[in-house]
This record gives C-alpha cells, sequence and structure tokens, in this order.
C-alpha cells in the first residue's frame, strides 16, 4: 500500500508531465491546423461561384478570382478591407448599426462580377455556415455552399452535400416588386417553377429551418447595399 | 508461413485472438456506442479504427510501463488521464494531417476517451503484464474492434449510400429519380441498423463458434 505522501506527488508529477507534453503537441500542431483552417475557408468561398480547387492551388486560384474585399454597413455604405479576416460569428454579435459585414467581388473567366456572402446561422447541434455568390443582378443566385459543425450525418449534415447545394442556383432573392424575400428550404419540397423556394432536407427540419434563418438575416443585412449598387449600375 | 511465425507463439495469440474468440465487440460487448455513431460511412470508421487502435496500443505501454509505480487506490484515474492524453494528442493529429475526416467525425474521436475497450484492457491485461506483450494485446483489440468497424460500415455505406469509400458502386442509371427501380435504404444510415449488422454478425460467429454461447 501505498502512502497518501507518495500517491500526493505522484498525482502532481503526472499532471504536470502530462500538461506540458500537451501544450507541446499542440504548439507543434497549430500551425498545420490554422493552415487547414484558411485553406478551407478559401476553397469554399470558391466554391460558392462553383469553382472546384485542390488544397494545393486554392491559394492561387483565390487570388485570380477575388478581385475585391469590401466591408458593408446596414445602411448600404462601404469601405475596402480585409473581408477574409472578419470573424462572422463575432460580427453578429453587434448591435447591427455598428456590423461591418464581409463582401467578396470575384470575376469568373467570362469576366462577370459575382458577389459573395458569407452566412452563419444556428442548425440542430451547433453552428451552421456557408457562402452564397449572386450574379451582377444582385438578384439571381449564381452558387452556393453550405457547411457545419455537428449536424446529424445523413439528416441535417446533407446541407453541405453539392446536390443540396446546387438547388439554390438561379434562384431569386427579390420578388418581381423588387422587395426581398430571400430564399427558402420548403419542407415536403418546392414547387415546380417557385423561383424562391428549393426542396429542404426530409429529416433535418431544424437544420432547414436554420439556413432559412441564416439566407434571412444574413443576406438581408446587404440589401441596401445591393439597391445602392444597383441604382448606380442602372445609371451608369 | 515461416514469415507469419510470430503469430503462432504466445505474443502472436495475444494479437490474433481480439480478431475472433475474444474480439472487443462480438464477444465481450465492449465499444458498442461508437460502432453506431461512426461506421455510417467505411472512411470514418477507419480513421476511428486507426485511433482507437493508438490509443489502446500506446495506452497499454505506457500504463504497462508505469504498472508497479502506479498507487493502486488512484488507478483508475491514472489511467482515465493517459486515455485522455492519448486521445488529444490523436484528435490534434487528425485536425494537422486529416482535416477532412477529423471534421466528419466531430466529437467522437473525443469520445474515445469513454470507450470501454480502452479502460477493459488497461485494466484487464496491461496493469498486470509486461509492456510489449500489452502493447500488442492493445494492436491486437484496436484492430479487432477496427474489423467490425469497418465490416458493418461496409454494409451501411453500400446498402444506405450506394458507395464504398465514397465511390459510387451502384450505377446511377438504376436509381429511381434517373427513372430506374433502386432507391438507397434510409434506414441503414440511421444508427439502429448499426446495432442490427452487429448482431447478425454475433449470431453468425456463435453459430460457427459453439464455445462462445454462454449456457448459464
Amino acid at each position: 500500500m501505498h502512502s497518501n505522501r507518495y500517491i500526493f506527488i505522484y498525482s502532481v508529477v503526472m499532471v504536470v508531465v502530462v500538461a506540458i507534453t500537451l501544450s507541446i503537441v499542440v504548439l507543434i500542431l497549430k500551425p498545420f491546423q490554422e493552415a487547414n483552417i484558411r485553406t478551407e475557408k478559401i476553397q469554399n468561398i470558391l466554391t460558392s461561384i462553383n469553382i472546384q480547387s485542390n488544397k494545393k492551388e486554392s491559394q492561387d486560384m483565390y487570388k485570380k478570382y477575388i478581385k475585391e474585399e469590401l466591408l458593408i454597413k446596414n445602411d448600404g455604405t462601404y469601405r475596402q478591407g480585409s473581408a477574409f479576416d472578419v470573424k462572422l460569428k463575432d460580427e453578429l454579435k453587434k448591435d447591427i448599426s455598428k456590423r461591418e459585414m464581409p463582401l467578396f467581388i470575384a470575376e469568373t473567366d467570362d469576366g462577370k462580377r459575382h458577389y459573395i456572402v458569407p452566412l452563419w446561422g444556428r442548425g440542430l447541434w451547433g453552428a451552421i455556415w456557408g457562402y452564397i455568390s449572386f450574379n451582377d443582378d444582385l438578384n439571381t443566385v449564381f452558387g452556393a455552399l453550405f457547411d457545419h459543425k455537428s449536424e446529424t450525418p445523413g439528416l441535417g449534415a446533407e446541407i453541405s452535400t453539392r446536390a443540396f447545394q446546387e438547388q439554390f442556383i438561379n434562384k431569386k432573392i427579390f420578388d418581381d416588386n423588387g422587395n426581398f424575400v430571400s430564399v427558402h428550404v420548403i419542407k415536403g419540397g418546392a414547387p415546380k417553377g417557385d423561383i424562391h423556394g428549393v426542396d429542404a432536407i426530409s429529416g433535418g427540419t431544424i437544420t432547414s429551418n436554420g439556413v432559412n434563418m441564416m439566407l434571412k438575416e444574413n443576406v438581408g443585412f446587404y440589401v441596401n447595399y445591393f439597391k445602392t449598387l444597383k441604382n448606380t449600375n442602372n445609371h451608369e | 508461413m515461416s514469415k507469419f511465425s510470430f503469430l503462432s507463439g504466445k505474443i502472436g495469440k495475444l494479437f490474433l485472438a481480439p480478431f475472433g474468440d475474444d474480439n472487443p465487440i462480438t464477444v465481450k460487448v465492449l465499444g458498442i456506442c461508437s460502432a453506431l455513431a461512426v461506421t455510417v460511412k467505411i472512411k470514418p470508421a477507419f480513421v476511428m479504427a486507426l485511433s482507437v487502435t493508438v490509443v489502446t496500443a500506446f495506452s497499454n505501454l505506457i500504463i504497462s510501463l508505469l504498472r508497479n509505480g502506479i498507487p493502486s487506490r488512484i488507478r483508475i484515474i491514472v489511467q482515465l488521464v493517459v486515455v485522455a492524453l492519448m486521445v488529444i494528442i490523436v484528435d490534434q493529429f487528425l485536425k494537422a494531417f486529416v482535416y477532412d475526416v477529423s471534421k466528419q467525425l466531430s466529437v467522437f474521436v473525443g469520445l474515445i476517451i469513454t470507450n470501454c475497450i480502452i479502460m477493459g484492457r488497461l485494466e484487464a491485461f496491461a496493469l498486470a503484464n509486461k509492456p510489449f506483450p500489452s502493447f500488442i494485446d492493445g494492436l491486437g483489440n484496436g484492430f479487432g474492434y477496427g474489423l467490425i468497424l469497418i465490416v458493418v460500415a461496409f454494409f451501411r455505406e453500400l446498402l444506405g449510400s450506394g458507395t464504398i469509400w465514397g465511390y459510387s458502386i451502384i450505377p446511377a442509371s438504376l436509381y429511381a429519380k434517373n427513372n430506374g427501380f433502386y432507391v438507397n435504404n434510409g434506414l441503414m444510415i440511421l444508427p439502429p441498423t448499426a446495432l442490427i449488422i452487429i448482431g447478425l454478425i454475433i449470431w453468425w460467429q456463435r453459430s460457427r463458434r459453439k464455445n462462445l454461447i454462454d449456457i448459464s
């Protein structure tokens, strides 16, 4: 039988050794992990304008296609800034008038401009996020990408499949009168020819609702900017 | 067979037993929870199996090395700390080098800590045996667990998603949405199916190995 003294010393030494080991491992691996997260973000942004890239070339592709990064205010004003480094989660916590939301402007090979809006919202078990891009009419969806932290595989997690995301292409966010209606995920399937609706995921209702909320809230923020931009485009 | 002669000795037995009559899942019924959770697709199941193998093998090794110094009154805590250490290291490695798979496995890597196989092997084997046999025992049990995981994942992925390791197996033209007749079995994606498949494996195994049948 060991004495109490021995047990105490043993525990203390054990905990210290484990703590040091873990700190070293985490410090060594951190740059790799951060690079992974960065690359993933780049790949996600590119996917939202329907450009698939692998890990190696993504950095260069990003430089090639993304022409401008802007920070947008709710009233429609904007300034140049590093949109890439904005933490959407933190920005959404701020009061709506103080937010400066990121916007990426891309130019695809055919010379057309596309506007990429990052998204952040809540699913069933955790965060969901994504990127949605619009054509230069600032109404028609060009591409979309969604991802999630911990949605149920086979159910809510299906939002990260291309099959779900491709449904969004060519949907419109404004109705004929120019009011913002967003794109809805419709339970039981969107009626044929619905320009604002896509099919929800069966068994993934709460995640689908999360996608609805996320689109409405995030894209809604840019409506003023889109309207101003449309007006200037028309005058030109 | 000379190449595999090490498998016939005592060490070989330690390594091979968990594949058959000593299988952690089908015979000892340990580690069932993760077998339900990560077997929807083969790739995550494979990485999970590998992670568990690394954790069991090295925890067994470390505990066996320390076995004479561990105060018996806090031995479970010591085991837990060692297991947790290994799991965090594995998790950090996955995040750094196979980021996409680590995302799919999400919380389940962290939950390896609670996998009964690991604590079971530490208590039952590593505390009483020398480091090398303990390491082999851990490897064997990890692989035995992985074998069942991959078999289950194979059927679930094939029947539930029509793919193997992410590659489509069922021709697209057979699917109902392309005017064919075939529909993936949605039940296969849900956790209860894993239990049913494991049940079938246990049934098959016991019908062949009568010595496993518990008569009491």
